[in-house]
């Protein structure tokens, strides 16, 4: 909590405050009122500023997408605060939530199922902006076609089907979706994991242009940690629903902490650096969510973890000015 | 080719085949894999990497048909084979591990069938001969306690253990050549590092040759002895490794590596390969990525590339690289004699 | 930059895409050589119901002594049936129930299937609890029995006996559609349309709906078959149609006792019968690929 007080002074356009996020396992039975939970997201701090690019790393699993998810609402908060500018968005009407679609928006990974098959892709934009009042009614195509063209497609595209799209293509359409309201905030889940390299790095370019031009906050997701490292300010690292390790980017990819952190970045094969460098493979696999280990959740991995790790979580705490990690023995 | 080839594929034609029209997709690959040898194929989606890897199994789905072309085994020509002569070296000789470790194992069965049922089939083992066998494979991939292990269904693995199933499986025969589609694409990369280290000593164990399909040239960095970059359904570059990493010549290639971001060094922005992959209908006549290429010429576009090789054994098919490039990028134009030429250039600088 | 961009614009405005997107789902249609005969047949078939006495050669309760169970001919082109009526006239007649009866049975039951579904699929919950266990409650009924209860409570006659096959359909429906919106609502579109702030009737209506349609389509067509069936059925035990109003289950059911003697009493409403349903079922396909945007 104090960590987060320190960084007020600095103007924050979203504020994460202990978010949590649990999901009941299996129906409570008529006859059974054992509940399960699993917790996909447990106490998680963080704030973002104004045009800055938030970097979130994890496998598969560690509840990055539904961190995601929950600060933009989409999926109830269990417990904890998101200040959007300031006010408490996780108590919301839905009529205030559907407000609050117009700040916040948010790219999915999946650019075939993230597109309505049988709506032509003008039909998705204008209802967008129809619904909103973005512009007046007489002013519509234009503006969509503007948006087409601002994403790299061209105007006459309004009146195509997606399935008539390449993958890029298809996720140009989606990030036009979400720039129809013009937001302030774009969470990116995995925006360019399904694309070829190729295109990933166009849709890359193209996210970091349209971040200048129309001033963008970015939370981008992803499993990659090279393209994390490309387009971010900062990074999280995220393990089993916790934040690990939260730094700068530089200051995370010269100088990480955790050993988690250390691990993710040994695994990932680099094209650039042909030495061979000494590699930490984890043993074993990711815990299931419904079994977390006690203490420190990486304990049943880490190749330094005591007795204490088993017994006591850490806390995640500064280690200097711009980065917090969370182990005893960083 | 040589005799320690342990698998030559020779001037391969693959299409898929409708009531009007044959429509090709993969077109004169060539290309072989000594006994031991790693090879890497490498494209982006469409490039036709997965179509060649099923040409060898002998999978191609009920429309797909090898129009041309051999894929000689051990020297025997496998697109020649029925059904049942296929059946015999599928498993057996040649094993194949898929991307999707989960839809790859059958549900309803446990593991130490799945696995034993192969055993059986191909080595007339007894199931008792064949159970150990199972617990043997399954140590060998490093899954701890196997003799429990095989008594369990795959929705109670993870997605790594399960993918290392499927590799005990596909060992199972001590297949000669080992095909991995895009085997580690569905995992974390803690858990794909894991997977590769397991590869990689497993390959020099059993000393048999293997062929993995990647888009990840991360990937290809760690296991590949050789590598075959496929674009449109045609090779583009075949180099080592080393090589290929070190110094590539197809500009396809070079955009692929450049276009990855990189973690040791800044970039504002990351260069690209503008436009996308055509589809077979407006495929250019010529080289097939002249339409996205920052060298192309006129030329480029009418006349297919012919093939340079330079050391090590290292190809490229480009017009860049002809003798009479110099010329080719003025005029725009290429003649009989320039052809010719062309065919007899040699790759410098490699 | 800007002129060229507003140049493209004007450029395209032209083609009035919205005709040229009807055009292409008209041709699409139209390439479906047997759906456009099957719409053609359905087309005439109403045709001839809505214009029955005009279609038909004999009024259809008319009884000739002298001309018994006999077999098609010239005069007769489906022969005469125990009584002597002619049954091509029957035929027609009998579209106009038979028709009705499939159509509007089926309509109830859409019209109650497709709501209801669609609200208990997307949003779960208590609702869908208890809507759920009411469908299961009437889909452990035998269909004919529990149509033969709601026609005799709500008395005998073709309306409420239309209204008690849609009833015996409805859960069918519910079912259908509700599956199908648990399909698709957590797919990522509908997610997606929901982060863009849309309200929920408009993501349930707008995007998930049409999604659900292809086999809906399906299953009513073989609903109307099962519906014509019912009626004929309810009309045998004397609570559908009333005798001597003809309709093609009625028909059906009474040409049973002569299938040795007279086979084409029973032959010729069943090969209407038969025919409606197929028709109804190609034109179904049709008209779903004419919506699919994926096929061209």
């Amino acid at each position: 909590m104090q960590a987060c007080e320190k960084q007020q002074p600095q103007v924050s356009l979203l504020e994460v405050r202990s978010l949590k996020k649990y999901f009941p396992v299996g129906k409570p039975g008529l006859f059974s009122r054992e509940k399960q939970e699993v917790k996909a997201v447990d106490d998680i701090s963080f704030s973002v500023k104004k045009g800055e690019t938030l970097g979130i790393v994890g496998e598969s699993g560690c509840g990055k997408s539904t961190m995601g998810r929950a600060i933009l609402q989409l999926q109830a908060p269990t417990g904890g605060e998101v200040l959007f500018e300031g006010q408490d968005i996780s108590k919301l009407s839905k009529k205030e939530i559907r407000d609050l679609r117009k700040d916040i928006q948010i790219i999915f990974q999946d650019p075939f199922g993230s597109l309505n098959q049988r709506m032509t892709v003008g039909a998705m934009l204008s209802e967008i902006v129809h619904v909103h009042k973005i512009v007046p009614k007489e002013k519509e195509l234009n503006y969509v076609q503007k948006l087409l063209q601002d994403v790299g497609l061209r105007a006459e595209h309004y009146w195509r089907y997606p399935h008539e799209f390449s993958g890029g293509q298809r996720q140009r359409i989606s990030i036009a979706r979400a720039l129809a309201v013009r937001p302030k905030l774009i969470i990116c889940d995995e925006a360019v994991s399904a694309l070829d390299v190729s295109v990933q790095a166009q849709v890359l370019n193209l996210l970091q242009k349209l971040k200048q031009k129309y001033q963008l906050t970015y939370i981008f997701i992803s499993h990659d940690l090279s393209v994390v490292k490309h387009i971010s300010d900062r990074v999280g690292v995220m393990y089993l629903g916790k934040m690990v390790e939260l730094a700068d980017k530089h200051e995370m990819y010269s100088n990480p902490q955790h050993p988690y952190t250390k691990a993710l970045f040994s695994a990932i094969p680099d094209v650039s650096s042909q030495a061979k460098k000494e590699r930490v493979v984890l043993k074993g696999d990711v815990p299931s969510p419904l079994d977390i280990p006690s203490g420190c959740r990486f304990h049943s991995r880490c190749p330094l973890a005591t007795d204490k790790c088993k017994a006591e979580a850490p806390e995640f705490r500064d280690l200097n000015r711009v980065h917090k990690a969370a182990c005893h023995y960083v | 080719m040589s005799s320690k080839d342990q698998l030559a594929v020779k001037n391969l034609h693959v299409g898929f085949q409708n009531k009007k029209s044959f429509t090709k997709i993969i077109d004169g690959i060539n290309f072989s894999v000594k006994k031991g040898e790693t090879l890497c194929i490498v494209g982006e989606s469409g490039c036709g990497k997965s179509l060649t890897s099923l040409s060898i199994m002998g999978l191609l789905p009920k429309t797909g048909k090898v129009s041309e072309g051999e894929i000689l085994f051990d020297g025997q020509d496998l697109t020649g084979l029925n059904e049942k002569q296929m059946s015999k070296i599928r498993g057996n000789e040649i094993s194949m591990i898929f991307q999707e470790p989960m839809t790859s194992l059958n549900p309803v069965h446990k593991i130490g069938w799945q696995i034993s049922e192969s055993i059986v089939l191909h080595q007339k083992l007894s199931k008792k001969q064949a159970e150990e066998k199972a617990i043997d494979m399954l140590k060998l991939v490093g899954i701890p306690s196997p003799d429990k292990r095989i008594h369990q269904y795959p929705h109670e693995l993870s997605g790594g253990m399960r993918q290392r199933v499927m590799i005990a499986m596909a060992l199972s025969c001590n297949p000669k050549l080992l095909i991995a589609d895009e085997p580690t694409t569905a995992l974390d990369v803690t858990i794909q590092a894991q997977i590769l280290e397991l590869m990689n000593k497993l390959k020099t164990e059993l000393h048999m040759s293997i062929i993995m399909i990647t888009h990840d040239l991360g990937v290809v960095s760690e296991i590949a002895d050789k590598v075959l970059v496929m674009y449109a359904g045609k090779v583009v570059e075949y180099s080592d490794v080393k090589t290929l990493f070190a110094n590539p010549q197809h500009p396809y290639t070079q955009g692929l590596i450049e276009s990855i971001p990189k973690l040791n060094e800044e970039q504002d922005e990351l260069p690209i390969i503008k436009g996308s992959v055509p589809s077979p209908d407006e495929m250019p006549k010529g080289c097939r990525f002249s339409t996205r290429c920052p060298y192309a010429t006129n030329a480029c576009f009418n006349e297919v590339p012919p093939m340079i090789s330079g050391e090590a054994g290292h190809q490229v098919h480009c017009w860049k690289y002809t003798e009479c490039w110099e010329i080719v990028e003025k005029e725009g134009l290429i003649d009989a004699g320039m052809r010719e030429t062309a065919a007899a250039s040699q790759l410098i600088g490699s | 930059m800007a002129q060229l961009q507003e140049a493209t614009i004007k450029e395209v405005k032209v083609q009035s895409p919205r005709a040229t997107m009807y055009m292409g789902m008209l041709k699409r249609f139209l390439q479906n050589k047997l759906a456009v005969v099957a719409g053609f047949f359905i087309v005439l078939l109403i045709g001839s119901a809505l214009f029955a006495p005009a279609v038909a050669p004999y009024d259809p309760g008319a009884q000739d002594y002298t001309k018994i169970m006999n077999s098609p001919s010239a005069e007769h082109w489906m022969g005469t049936d125990e009584i002597g009526r002619d049954i091509f006239s029957r035929v027609i007649f009998g579209a106009r129930v038979s028709l009705q009866a499939g159509l509007i049975s089926v309509a109830i039951a859409l019209g109650v299937g497709i709501p209801v579904g669609l609200i208990a699929g997307y949003y779960r919950g208590f609702l869908d609890e208890i809507i759920m266990r009411i469908t299961d409650a009437l889909l452990s009924f035998p269909s004919l029995v529990l149509a033969l209860a709601l026609a005799a409570v709500l008395g005998a006659g073709l309306e409420n006996a239309m209204i008690a096959i849609g009833i015996v359909l409805t859960p069918n429906f519910i079912r259908l559609v509700r599956a199908e919106v648990l399909a698709h609502r957590e797919r990522e579109y509908v997610e997606a349309a929901k982060a863009s702030g849309l309200r929920d009737w408009r993501v349930i209506l707008v995007h998930i709906f049409p999604n659900t349609l292809a086999p809906m389509m399906v299953q009513a067509t073989l609903a109307i078959a099962s519906a014509i069936i019912s009626e004929a059925s309810l009309s045998y035990l004397g609570l559908g149609t009333q005798p001597p109003t003809p309709s093609w289950g009625a028909m059906l059911s009474a040409g049973q006792g002569y299938l040795a003697d007279a086979p084409w009493i029973a032959i010729a409403p069943g090969i209407f019968i038969f025919l409606t349903v197929i028709s109804i079922n190609l034109f179904g396909d049709g008209v779903r690929d004419m919506l699919d945007p994926k096929l061209k």
